[in-house]
C-alpha cells in the first residue's frame, strides 16, 4: 500500500542522505520525498511516499525513529490528511493543437505560467491523482518536460 | 587562559574519565596528539593498524562496560578503522570514535588525505558529526558519548577538521548534562504489557528463556538469573549472551541457534513460550524462520523497537532496559501461581541425554575440543576468552563454560576475522589482573597479527591459543557439506612460523603436535603471567564444527556429530549464507 509519512527533523547537514540512506541500505522504495525547513529554522519537515506492506511500514517508521536527527515521525495515511503535489510542465503549442490544450488547461484549472512563441510552461497544484490525470490527458500532445514536486502533506488534526 | 580545539577536546574526553585512548597518528591529528602529550591522564595506545585501534577498543568496551575510544587521522586512518567500527555497530558496542578532518576550507576539494568520512561510516554508526565550528567541541563530545552509552549503544564517529584543533577560543564552556530533542533512549516499559506476558507464562507448559547480547550490554545478568530461577524455566542463550546466565547452572541448556546445542534447539522448537531477552532473532539463531518455533506465543523484550517484529512477528512486545522488564516480571510474577512444567523438564533431560557436545578422540591427534576443554579446566572458567571467526569461535562457545558475562568476547553479527588479538589486548587493559586467553586459527590471526607489536610496548599478557587445522575451518567444513568436497581456496601453503613470528615481536612462542604435549603446555603459558605466549597447536584438519542446523532447516534438523551424514542436495539452502 501507499503510504506518506511525514518526518520532522533536525535541520543539520548530512540529515537528508541519513533519511536516503537509510532507504537504500535497507531496500525500501521511494517514491517521490520532498523536504524544506519549517517555520523554525532548525527544523526541516520531510515528506516520503513509500509503498510497501504493514511490516515494511512499520520497519520503515521504526528505522526512522532511530536516527538521532529525527524529532518526529507520522504516517499520515494512518489518520485524515491532506497531501499535495505541484506540477511545472513544458508544453509544445502549435495551430493545431493550442485550442485542445487550452481546453485541458481549463477542464483541469491549471494555469499557464509563461508563454513562449512555440510552447508554454504550465503549473498544477493538487492531489497526485489529479496531476496523473492531467498528464495522461495531455499525453496525447508534445509534452516537452515535466517536473513534479512530489507529495506534501498535512495532518487534519490540531 | 586561550584553549585550541584539540585542548578543548582532549578536556572534554577528560569530563568523560576516559582512561585509554587506542589510536594512530597522521597530519590530519597532530594537534590533538599534542595536547594528549601534555597530560597524564588518559593513556594512549598506539596500534599498528587503525582496525587493531577498533576493535582493542571494543574488547576493552566489553570487558569493563565503558564507551571505548578511538583515535585516527584522516583519509585511511579512518577507512582501516571502518572494519572495527562495523563490528562494533552490528553487536552494539559502545564506542567514540575521533577521526581528524582535512581543514574546513579544503573540504570538498579532494584534498590530501580527504575522505568523506561521515558518508562512508554512516550506515556502520549510531550517528556522527561533522564539526564546523569550535564552540560545538565540548557539546559534541558529551553528545557522542551519551549517544554512545545509552539506549542501544553502537558506535559515534565525530570528525573533526584540522583547522578547528588548532583555532583557539577563551573560556570554552563544558556541560554536565546533555539534553537532546530528538533523541530519547527508552528506559522504563509499559505495564500493560509486563501483564500480558504474565498472563502468558503462566499458563504456559513449555516455556523457555532465550537470553541475549541485550543481557550482557545492558548488565541484566542478576535480573535474568532471578527470574529464571524463581520460576524454575530452562534458558538457552545466543553466542552474544553467553555468561549473562551461567553455563554450568542445572537451568541452562547451552547456546540454540546453527551450532547450538541438540537439548537447545529441541527445546525452542517445542517450546509454547518463549521468553527473548535482550536477543534479536538473528538468522544464526532462527535457522529457517518459516519452521521456527511452530507452537510458541513470543514475548519479546528489547531496548530497540526496530528490533521487535523485525525478523519474527511476536504476540508481547515489550520495549524497555532489559534489566527492569526483568525485574518488573518477576515481582508481577511473584504471588502467581505457574502451570507446572516437570513434564517439560523431563522431555528436557531426555534430549540432554543426547549429549549433542560428545565428540570422537582420536590418538595421536589432538581435537580441538580438547583444547578449550583444557582451557576451561586450567583457568577454572575465570578467564576472558576472546576470539576470532571460525570453527575455533564456535568450538569455545560450546566447550567454555562461562558463568560470568564480560568473559566472552566475540564478533557475532560482523564475523569479523582479526577480532581475536585486539580485543584480547584491549580487555587486558580493561581488566589487568584477569587471565586473557585469545582463542584464533591460523587464518584470523594473520590478519592482525601486527597488534602483537603493540602488546609488548603497552605489556598486555595475553595467552593465545591457535587452533591450527591448516585450513579456513568454517570455509571447508561448508565445502565438504555443500560443495561436494571441492576445497576452493580454504586451504593455505606457506603458512609462518608462529612461534618465530611471536618470538620476533618479543614474545614466547610455543608448538604444540601431540595430545600429551597439551596440558604442559597450557600450564607453562599461564604460569608466564607477565608475558604474552602463542600456543600454535595442531589440532585435527579434519574436525567438523556439531551440532549443525544446515540452511533450509529448522531447529529440530539439526545435524551431530557421529550420527548424521551430510548430504545436501538442497541448493535453496545455499542461499543463505
Ligand atoms: C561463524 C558464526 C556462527 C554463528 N553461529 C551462531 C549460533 O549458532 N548461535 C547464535 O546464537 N549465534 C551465532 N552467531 C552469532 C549471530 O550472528 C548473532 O551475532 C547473534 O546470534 C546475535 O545475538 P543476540 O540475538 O543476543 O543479539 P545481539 O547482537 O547481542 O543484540 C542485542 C539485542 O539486545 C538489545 N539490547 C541491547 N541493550 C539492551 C538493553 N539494555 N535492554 C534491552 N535490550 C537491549 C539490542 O537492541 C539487540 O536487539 C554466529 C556468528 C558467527 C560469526
Ligand atoms: C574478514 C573476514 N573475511 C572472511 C571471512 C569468512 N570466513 C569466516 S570463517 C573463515 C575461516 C577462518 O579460518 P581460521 O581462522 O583458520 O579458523 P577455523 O575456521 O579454521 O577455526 C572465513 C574465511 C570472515 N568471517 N571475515
Ligand atoms: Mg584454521
Amino acid at each position: 500500500m501507499r503510504h506518506v509519512i511525514s518526518i520532522l527533523l533536525e535541520n543539520e547537514a548530512g540529515a537528508l542522505s541519513r533519511v536516503a540512506g537509510l532507504f537504500s541500505a535497507r531496500g525500501f522504495n521511494i517514491e517521490s520525498l520532498t523536504v524544506a525547513a519549517t517555520n523554525d529554522p532548525t527544523l526541516s519537515r520531510m515528506t516520503i511516499v513509500s509503498i510497501g506492506d504493514d511490516y515494511i511500514i512499520e520497519q520503515i517508521v521504526k528505522q526512522l525513529n532511530k536516527l538521532i536527527d529525527v524529532v518526529e515521525v507520522v504516517d499520515l495515511t494512518a489518520t485524515e490528511h491532506i497531501e499535495r503535489e505541484l506540477l511545472l510542465l513544458k508544453i509544445d503549442i502549435d495551430q493545431n493543437t493550442q485550442a485542445d490544450i487550452d481546453e485541458q488547461i481549463d477542464l483541469f484549472s491549471a494555469k499557464i505560467i509563461d508563454i513562449s512563441e512555440d510552447f508554454y510552461i504550465l503549473e498544477l497544484g493538487g492531489k497526485s491523482q489529479k496531476i496523473n490525470d492531467f498528464l495522461k490527458a495531455l499525453s496525447a500532445f508534445k509534452v516537452l518536460e515535466v517536473s513534479r514536486t512530489g507529495v506534501t502533506g498535512i495532518c487534519q488534526k490540531r | 587562559m586561550k584553549l585550541n580545539g584539540a585542548q578543548i577536546l582532549v578536556q572534554s574526553l577528560k569530563n568523560e574519565a576516559v582512561e585509554y585512548i587506542f589510536g594512530y597518528p597522521g597530519g590530519a591529528v597532530l594537534h590533538i596528539y599534542d595536547a594528549l602529550d601534555a597530560q597524564n591522564d588518559i593513556k594512549h595506545v598506539l596500534v599498528r593498524h587503525e582496525q587493531g585501534a577498533a576493535h582493542a577498543a571494543d574488547g576493552y568496551a566489553r570487558a569493563s562496560g565503558k564507551v571505548g575510544v578511538v583515535l585516527v587521522t584522516s583519509g585511511p586512518g579512518i577507512t582501516n578503522a571502518v572494519t572495527g567500527i562495523a563490528t562494533a555497530y552490528m553487536d552494539s558496542i559502545p564506542m567514540v570514535i575521533i577521526s581528524g578532518q582535512v581543514p574546513s576550507a579544503l573540504i570538498g576539494n579532494d584534498a590530501f588525505q580527504e575522505v568523506d568520512a561521515v558518508g562512508i561510516t554512516r550506515s556502520c554508526v549510531k550517528h556522527n558529526f561533522l564539526i564546523k565550528d569550535i564552540n560545538q567541541v565540548s557539546i559534541t563530545i558529551k553528545k557522542a558519548f551519551y549517544i554512545a552509552s545509552t539506549g542501544r549503544p553502537g558506535p559515534v564517529l565525530i570528525d573533526i577538521p584540522k583547522d578547528i584543533t588548532i583555532k583557539k577560543i577563551t573560556k570554552p564552556v563544558y556541560a554536565d548534562t546533555i539534553k537532546m530533542r530528538s533523541y530519547h533512549p527508552v528506559v522504563n516499559s509499559d505495564d500493560m504489557q509486563i501483564d500480558k506476558a504474565v498472563a502468558l507464562i503462566i499458563k504456559s507448559k513449555q516455556p523457555i528463556v532465550y537470553a541475549g547480547g541485550g543481557c550482557v550490554i545492558g548488565n541484566a545478568h542478576q535480573q535474568l538469573r532471578d527470574f529464571t530461577r524463581q520460576l524454575g524455566l530452562p534458558i538457552t542463550q545466543t553466542l552474544m549472551g553467553l555468561g549473562a546466565y551461567p553455563a554450568t547452572d542445572k537451568l541452562s541448556l547451552g547456546m540454540l541457534g546453527m551450532h547450538g546445542t541438540y537439548e537447545a534447539n529441541m527445546a525452542m522448537h517445542d517450546a509454547d513460550c518463549v521468553i527473548a531477552a535482550g536477543s534479536r532473532f538473528d538468522d544464526r539463531v532462527t535457522a529457517n524462520i518459516e519452521k521456527f518455533c511452530p507452537n510458541a506465543k513470543i514475548i519479546h523484550i528489547d531496548i530497540d523497537p526496530a528490533s521487535i517484529g523485525k525478523n519474527i512477528a511476536v504476540d508481547v512486545s515489550i520495549v524497555g532496559e532489559v534489566s527492569l522488564v526483568l525485574a518488573a516480571l518477576s515481582h508481577a510474577l511473584k504471588d502467581k501461581k505457574t502451570a507446572d512444567i516437570s513434564a517439560w523438564w523431563m522431555q528436557i533431560d531426555r534430549w540432554r541425554s543426547v549429549d549433542s557436545l560428545a565428540y570422537q578422540t582420536q590418538a595421536g591427534v589432538i581435537k580441538p575440543q580438547s583444547v578449550i576443554e583444557a582451557l576451561y579446566t586450567l583457568t577454572k572458567g575465570e578467564a576472558i576468552v576472546t576470539s576470532d571467526v571460525g570453527q575455533h569461535q564456535m568450538w569455545a562457545a560450546q566447550y567454555y563454560q562461562f558463568d560470568e558475562p564480560r568473559r566472552w568476547i566475540n564478533s557475532g553479527g560482523l564475523g569479523t576475522m582479526g577480532f581475536g588479538l585486539p580485543a584480547a589486548m584491549g580487555a587486558k587493559l580493561a581488566c589487568p589482573h584477569r587471565d586473557v586467553a585469545c582463542v584464533t586459527g591460523e587464518g584470523s590471526i594473520q590478519m592482525m597479527t601486527q597488534e602483537l607489536s603493540t602488546m609488548l610496548q603497552y605489556h598486555t599478557p595475553v595467552k593465545i591459543v591457535n587452533l591450527n587445522n591448516g585450513y579456513l575451518g568454517m570455509v571447508r567444513q561448508w565445502q565438504e557439506f555443500f560443495y561436494e568436497k571441492r576445497y576452493a581456496m580454504s586451504y593455505m601453503d606457506a603458512l609462518p612460523d608462529f612461534v618465530k613470528l611471536s618470538e620476533g615481536y618479543g614474545h614466547i612462542g610455543i608448538k604444540v603436535e601431540k595430545p600429551e604435549d597439551l596440558k604442559p603446555a597450557l600450564i607453562e603459558a599461564f604460569a608466564q603471567k607477565q608475558r604474552t605466549v602463542f600456543l600454535d597447536i595442531m589440532t585435527d584438519p579434519s574436525e567438523n564444527v556439531f551440532p549443525m542446523i544446515p540452511s533450509g532447516a529448522g531447529h529440530h534438523e539439526m545435524l551431530l556429530a557421529g550420527r548424521d551424514k551430510m548430504e545436501s542436495n538442497n541448493d535453496s539452502g545455499l542461499n543463505l549464507v
